[in-house]
């Protein structure tokens, strides 16, 4: 069952991949407004988002809960410094910079306070990282809150009528301008972590996530590692904070509340915490199950769409923890495995 | 659960001075942080002008009255984070769902305070059962049956859920967050989305405590938790099952090769553990209110003590509730009031910047040991 060396499985993931790029590039001509506006937008920086916390999960071994504050963070400053009254915004600075600066202040402070923040959440690892990074995120969720300087509860309104040029100024009217640039941004993403985890300072970082004290006595210093590799996906979490306060237009802190949290949790967990790829077909499927039962009533034991989210994640850390991509990983090692097993079986018959 | 302290000898304290240059740049977090107690000591005897309350100086009955508040709800803090540290001691398992357990327990407690007394305790209708109606000993078994129930619950998760996959503790947390989504929801559809209250017993209300007017109830909370603290360290340190818990919380293995029936031990810390977040719920419920999202709330509540105080760490638990008790309440307090929208709101940034000065120090908490 191979070909020219290359497994089945390989062979049909490209193709998969290949196809799908080719009709979501088409995007606009072949879906509904709803599909490239709606649906399609929201999967890309849900994917970019999910890449920025599965870098870390699969690479360095971290598994972060603080994207969504740093993503809130890049889109709070963003809103802040846009808006101003004249577009309807209330809430916040106000300040009515250009969208440029906008962009160019949300990216740097979510990576600089990723940065301070991975300098001290990075001392440790597994579980305690996971408990240090929860908890920043749930403070920065009061933080907005509760400052009403920056936000309050209300949040920045508004927001997407004051996009740069290249998305038509007010992105509510130019919503393939903004399919295209997420989906611009999400591949580039995706070849940029493809690219950084071949780099020297990626290998040391798989080899810190495999084993820190034999890397450290190697001379590796693990916690600049570490740092270093939360800034990152800081950076990664921050672009799609981005996107996200263009296509919402609006940003409060429930955006990034404990929900929201276990939203992007949830996501990777279903798509797969350990391949890069996991994050768009996460992005994917949940917000296509949310789409489909928002309004569901649970029968037998109630509840609503968090009931079925959660069961589904539970099962899904119970069955296959690395996800759909990992079940597909399942069935690629059964491929390959029946394609070596083949040739015996033939000798033997 | 051995308390662990970096400082020297008391007596010592000339050798802390430095000697060299570079011993002076070793202990300069230590100097600054020194200097930043100094300055908020100051700050809150002196110079307090422009807040709430004024300084301490032109009102010391304000101090007193914040020292209890941190204090009380410290005790609160204490209770529930001290269940948490329990169970991540021995198992490593880090229950992400413990802010579920404190609301489940919170609304049995209330459910059964109804069944007892008898109306309906919804604050924000009115008309619920008045305080008078209840009595301390009354109040108190809702608590004890809402832990209670809380803890089997808990034991039942552990074993249907936890006990197969031990050793795994990232899988762990993931399992007890998935819990923790499941359980917010549900909570929601049996017990509504309206902010209710338990109501505390009438009896202990308000007094004159060291002269200023306080309410008893909070430090009958404080009294219980120092009650339970007691009792936690009695049973870990002066019997045979704290001594078999405090063997596994340093050997799992080697406890179980000596013959001891560690999953029994596991499902007693569940228990216990349990237990002490639904009484905490009940506790808390009667001072605060019981609603959806409260139990993100007592989540980050417990995260912070323990991340503070170590993790496993009994004493740590309670020098980390401490902490943020006092860190809470005098910056509640403490900060100065600017026009309509500053500064006391603004008192997260301080939980942020305490959290911050501990990791950056001590990486694994105050009393914090490596795995």
């Amino acid at each position: 069952m191979t070909w020219l060396g290359v497994d089945l499985g390989s062979r049909i993931e490209r193709t998969v991949a290949l196809v799908v790029v080719v009709v979501l590039a088409l995007g606009p001509f072949v879906f509904s407004n709803y599909w490239v506006s709606f649906v399609l937008t929201q999967v890309f920086w849900y994917a970019v988002l999910a890449m920025s916390m599965i870098f870390l999960s699969a690479y360095a071994g971290m598994v972060s809960l603080a994207q969504v504050s740093l993503f809130g963070i890049s889109g709070f400053v963003l809103g802040n410094v846009v808006t101003n009254v004249a577009s309807g915004n209330t809430k916040g600075l106000n300040l009515g910079w250009n969208p440029w600066i906008g962009i160019l202040l949300g990216i740097t402070f979510a990576t600089v306070i990723g940065l301070i923040f991975g300098a001290l959440a990075s001392r440790s690892a597994g579980i305690y990282f996971l408990m240090i990074t929860l908890t920043f995120a749930v403070l920065c969720n009061y933080f907005f809150g509760q400052v009403t300087l920056l936000s309050g509860f209300s949040g920045i309104s508004n927001i997407y009528q004051r996009a740069p040029g290249f998305l038509g100024g007010d992105v509510q009217h130019h919503a393939n301008r903004l399919y295209y640039l997420s989906f611009v941004v999400a591949l580039a993403v995706y070849a940029l972590i493809r690219y950084i985890v071949r780099t020297p300072f990626g290998i040391a970082l798989q080899g810190i996530r495999d084993d820190p004290v034999k890397m450290s006595s190697l001379g590796y210093n693990v916690s600049l590692h570490r740092t270093l590799a939360f800034a990152f996906s800081s950076f990664l979490a921050s672009l799609a904070g981005v996107l996200f306060v263009w296509w919402n237009g609006h940003i409060d802190p429930a955006t990034i509340n404990l929900t929201a949290v276990l939203d992007l949790l949830t996501l990777c967990v279903i798509g797969g915490l350990y391949r890069i790829e996991g994050a768009f077909v996460g992005a994917f499927a949940f917000v296509e199950i949310n789409n489909q039962i928002r309004d569901v009533e649970v029968p037998w034991i109630g509840g609503t769409f968090n009931t079925v989210i959660g069961l589904i994640f539970l099962a899904i850390i119970v069955v296959s923890p690395g996800g759909l991509i990992g079940m597909w990983g399942f069935v690629k090692e059964q491929l390959r495995r029946g394609a070596r097993a083949a040739p015996v079986e033939a000798g033997a018959g | 659960m051995v308390v662990h302290s970096e400082v020297g000898a008391p007596s010592a304290l000339a050798a802390w001075l430095p000697r060299s240059r570079g011993e002076l740049l070793q202990r300069l977090p230590f100097f600054i942080m020194a200097g930043g107690l100094v300055f908020v000591a100051v700050w809150i005897l002196f110079l307090a002008n422009s807040t709430l309350v004024g300084s301490a100086v032109d009102n010391p009955g304000a101090l007193l009255t914040t020292t209890f508040d941190a204090l009380t709800i410290a005790g609160l803090y204490f209770i529930v984070a001290s269940g948490f540290t329990l169970i991540f001691g021995l198992m490593r398992v880090v229950n992400m769902a413990h802010g579920s357990l404190f609301l489940l327990g919170g609304y049995i407690a209330l459910h059964y305070e109804e069944q007892f007394v008898g109306g309906a305790v919804n604050s924000s209708v009115g008309g619920g059962i008045d305080p008078s109606q209840v009595s301390i000993g009354v109040w108190l078994a809702t608590l004890v049956i809402g832990g209670a129930i809380v803890g089997l619950a808990a034991v039942a998760g552990q074993q249907l859920l936890l006990r197969w996959n031990q050793g795994q503790d990232l899988r762990q947390a993931l399992i007890t967050i998935a819990i923790s989504f499941i359980a917010a929801d549900q909570m929601i559809a049996h017990f509504g989305g309206i902010s209710e209250d338990i109501s505390a017993p009438g009896k202990i209300y308000y007094s004159y405590v060291l002269g200023v007017h306080y309410s008893v109830f909070r430090l009958v909370i404080l009294g219980i938790a120092v009650v339970i603290g007691l009792c936690l360290w009695l049973w870990l340190h002066k019997t045979r099952t704290g001594m078999i818990i405090r063997a596994g919380v340093d050997d799992r293995q080697m406890v179980s090769a000596l013959g001891i029936n560690i999953q029994l031990v596991f499902a007693l810390a569940f228990l216990v553990g349990g237990f002490l977040a639904g009484f905490g719920g009940g506790v808390g419920g009667s001072f605060a209110s019981l609603a959806p999202e409260v139990d993100g709330n007592w989540l980050l509540n417990s995260l912070v003590v323990v991340i503070i105080g170590g993790m496993g760490s009994l004493g740590g638990a309670a020098v980390g509730a401490i902490l943020y008790g006092f860190v809470t309440s005098f910056s509640a307090t403490y900060l100065p009031t600017i026009g309509d929208n500053c500064c006391t709101q603004y008192s997260i940034i301080f939980t942020f910047a305490l959290l911050a000065i501990v990791l950056a120090l001590r990486p694994l908490g105050l009393f914090g040991r490596a795995a």
